[in-house]
């Protein structure tokens, strides 16, 4: 079998890993649910956790076989940005996990990261082949894959923000969030602790984001002769760091804690995913790597 | 109802006090937040609609299509977002407001930085984390550790900043501050970015970027007649371009079976003044730098070299002529205009450059962006090309507008399909074209921007301030000694600004240091932590 064949092949056994995972996370925040304060083993989330690593093995050999059929960095299409930006959101959760319980966050975590593979295998699959001119760079090294990094932090800190306004407004009696199905949250740190979770989280990615601002702006210098042109791509990535800048002041501002600084995550994040899928495929831009013929 | 006599005034503010309070609001962390998010959301449209700077032709094209929507769009300079005056007031906005902001900041923390820890507090069970035990080794030799654990093995940059001191009665205590790192980095970082905002204006006005297309065999001198296009900064001096010159020797595309293309590669020959004439090369992602001014590979094409004869047989027009890349093919579009004719009316020649032709019913297409059989083919008009009306013209169009296009025998358009070498004959005996040979050509952008390290150096600054403001913790400590019964009982106390998760370590690390001077128990109370 073709090495790229191959490659293809873990991710698809990767995506039925975390697809397991997810299902045995739900699992047992179903039974959370059913008993917040069970003291009582979680066979559920062992199952979660080791199939989750097991993914994340295969989809690691699948970026390193993808990397080696193509002949250069496995970043350089959308195919393989979505590969490596899940890859890095499932890696940080398990990291987290060594120093903080958020295996509460597995359920999303596996989620995203199997609704990724998904559409990166069904959309965005091009056959690896090497790049144009312009990617002939050690900056795609660089830049590209501290963006993708940078991206798979943020995913991880906007899943404790969803959690965090989910449980905020089960505390404080919003009707919406009563009904059964949204008593996992009991189980859950409280909004607090969630927030402080993303937070540092969503702090390391915004220094990340910078240094991609700054790497950018240092190959486009090299590649297009100059180090900010206001394409379509480099105006997001702007957006995403004041909107991420937005959050840290705010954050730091009377009255715009707490809540108001989770929906800046919100918004900061569905900006992210704008700037990766939007960008490239609705923009005419510089940066349409997407790799697929318009 | 009864008049009210005592209707509520407000005080007057006056002017000094309107100004006072519209400074105060500027430079409110709220007013900075609003900002902020106005900043994100008016980058925006940039992005959707089609910038002159970016790409004048589509802005021209949307104009063209949207002629009403799009002459409002145009007044809000919605076509310039990024020179637009609002977005221009939103960043300036910004920046005093920073500048307001940090600058009372810069003084506090001057003033903070050399002041002393703050007194140890009398209670130590409404702090987060506390702890207590007793051991055998005496007060002084307790704060000793306690003092050397916290300053840490570097002198130069303790750990903690301390004080100790002495309570009431026998009592020691230790008062320790740790992270004045935040500030110094949040101030660095806004100080970085002010500078960042000057040294980017400033490379604006001193800068200047050319464009000048080159074929092989061909040179290119540095001076503003010799751009083809040139955008100097408000501060260029046309004296301070280097005279050198610049001479393509070759081009070199590689390309994929599939025609993707993978390799760009310009090789030339640079004469500066006061130096040995020597080789170099220009790659997409190395562009070369001469005379302070760095040469980018940013396009290729084809340039066949074109002879043609008039009706007397004269040579009229002797060249390679660019024609410009349309795909990925390089299915090329070119004109020739020959107005240099002896004899009979002007003459202009319209249409493609196929590096790899394929005829057939459906007509005559490029296939692959290497010359494998290049073919030419051409419309030919005659008439008066306009060229001496005064009026600029672009290169790449034909005015045809005087001009009349020549039909066959048949009453059809002639098209021409030449070869390399090949010499045809135009209708009604008007002369010859002579297709001589294909040589490449390459589009070369060259840029001088003098603020280039200072822009650097002032991200790098920002990158490295937010980075020590948002992961330095900080922390106080403090620990009280007394003697009761022979022995030494210490408490230890710890408060951080946010969540920290290694407070309890850090008070731990202490205690452990404590600890090492003699044996201890710790008390029933342990270690604590509530967030």
């Amino acid at each position: 079998m073709e090495i790229g064949n191959l490659s293809t092949v873990l991710v698809w056994a990767a995506a039925s890993s975390y697809t397991i995972a997810l299902v045995a996370f739900s699992i047992d925040l179903a039974r959370l649910a059913d008993d917040p304060t069970r003291a009582r083993g979680r066979k559920a989330v062992g199952i979660a956790m080791s199939t989750t690593i097991l993914g994340l093995l295969l989809h690691g050999a699948g970026i390193v076989l993808r990397g080696i059929a193509a002949g250069r960095a496995p970043w350089a299409n959308m195919y393989e940005f979505t590969l490596v930006g899940s890859f890095v959101a499932v890696a940080v959760f398990l990291v987290t996990q060594v120093r903080r319980e958020v295996r509460f966050l597995g359920a999303i975590i596996t989620g995203l990261a199997v609704l990724a593979l998904g559409i990166a295998l069904s959309v965005f699959y091009i056959a690896a082949d090497g790049v144009q001119p312009a990617l002939q760079s050690y900056w795609l090294l660089i830049h590209v894959s501290v963006a993708t990094i940078a991206a798979g932090i943020l995913t991880v800190a906007f899943a404790a923000s969803v959690l965090q306004l989910l449980k905020d407004s089960r505390e404080s009696g919003s009707p919406a969030v009563q009904p059964r199905f949204f008593r996992f949250l009991d189980a859950l740190p409280t909004p607090r602790e969630l927030e402080a979770l993303a937070f540092r989280l969503n702090a390391i990615g915004f220094v990340l984001w910078t240094f991609t601002l700054i790497a950018g702006a240092i190959w486009a210098e090299h590649a297009w002769g100059r180090y900010w042109g206001w394409d379509p791509k480099e105006v997001w990535t702007f957006v995403v760091w004041v909107v991420y800048a937005s959050y840290l002041h705010a954050r730091t501002t009377r009255g715009w804690t707490g809540r108001r600084a989770a929906y800046f995550v919100l918004v900061g994040y569905a900006c992210v995913l704008f700037n990766f899928t939007g960008v490239n495929l609705l923009f005419a831009g510089k940066h349409a790597y997407s790799g697929r013929p318009s | 109802m009864s008049a009210v006599a005592g209707a509520v005034v407000a005080p007057r503010l006056g002017l000094r006090g309107w100004l006072r309070w519209i400074w105060r609001q500027l430079t409110s962390m709220r007013t900075a937040l609003l900002l902020l998010m106005l900043l994100a959301v008016a980058a925006v449209p940039g992005s959707v609609l089609p910038q002159r700077a970016q790409s004048p032709e589509r802005v021209a094209q949307y104009l063209r299509e949207n002629p009403g929507t799009g002459r409002w769009l145009d007044r809000f300079s919605l076509f310039d977002v990024y020179a637009g005056p609002w977005f221009a007031a939103i960043y300036l906005l910004l920046f005093i407001s920073l500048v307001g902001c940090i600058i009372p900041r810069i003084g506090v923390h001057a003033r903070a930085v050399r002041a002393a820890p703050p007194r140890v507090p009398r209670q130590f069970e409404r702090f987060p984390v506390h702890e207590s035990l007793t051991v055998d080794a005496s007060p002084e030799e307790v704060i000793d550790a306690a003092v050397r654990a916290l300053r840490g093995p570097w002198r130069a940059l303790p750990r903690f900043r301390v004080r100790a001191g002495e309570g009431p009665g026998e009592t020691r205590t230790i008062a320790a501050e740790r992270g004045y790192l935040r500030e110094t980095g949040n101030l660095v970082f806004h100080v970085a970015l002010v500078g960042l905002l000057i040294a980017v204006a400033a490379g604006q006005f001193f800068s200047y970027r050319g464009q000048a297309i080159v074929v092989e065999g061909h040179g290119f001198a540095n001076a503003v007649v010799d751009y083809d296009t040139f955008q100097p900064g408000t501060g260029f001096q046309p004296t301070s371009l280097v005279p050198f010159s610049l001479t393509l020797e070759k081009f070199t595309a590689r390309f994929t079976t599939t025609g993707q293309p993978r390799d760009f590669q310009a090789d030339v020959r640079v004469r500066e003044p006061g130096r040995a004439e020597a080789g170099g090369t220009i790659r997409v992602n190395e562009p070369l730098l001469v005379g302070g001014a760095k040469v980018y590979l940013q396009g290729n094409g084809y340039a066949p070299n074109i002879e043609v004869r008039d009706a007397a047989g004269k040579l009229a027009f002797a060249g390679p002529v660019p024609f410009l890349p349309q795909d990925t093919v390089y299915t090329s579009r070119g004109v020739i205009k020959v107005p240099d004719v002896s004899t009979g009316q002007q003459l202009g020649f319209v249409g493609f450059l196929l590096p790899t032709a394929v005829v057939d019913t459906s007509g005559a297409r490029s296939v692959y962006p290497q010359p494998l059989s290049p073919l030419l083919v051409l419309s030919v008009f005659t008439g008066d090309l306009g060229l001496d009306s005064g009026v600029p013209q672009n290169v790449y169009q034909l005015d045809s507008s005087r001009m009349k296009r020549l039909v066959g025998a048949d009453g059809k358009p002639v098209t021409l399909f030449i070869e390399p070498g090949q010499t045809v004959q135009l209708p009604d005996g008007r002369g010859s074209l002579t297709f001589t040979a294909l040589p490449r050509y390459v589009a070369l952008d060259l840029r001088r921007d003098p603020a280039l390290p200072w822009i650097l150096v002032f991200a790098l600054a920002a990158l490295a301030g937010v980075t020590v403001s948002l992961f330095t913790p900080r922390r106080r400590l403090w620990v009280r000694v007394h003697r009761v019964d022979g022995r030494t009982v210490v408490a230890a106390a710890a408060l951080a600004r946010g969540d920290d998760l290694g407070l309890s370590a850090e008070v731990e690390r202490v205690l452990v240091a404590i600890r090492g001077t003699g044996s201890a128990e710790s008390s029933a109370d342990g270690p604590t932590a509530t967030a």
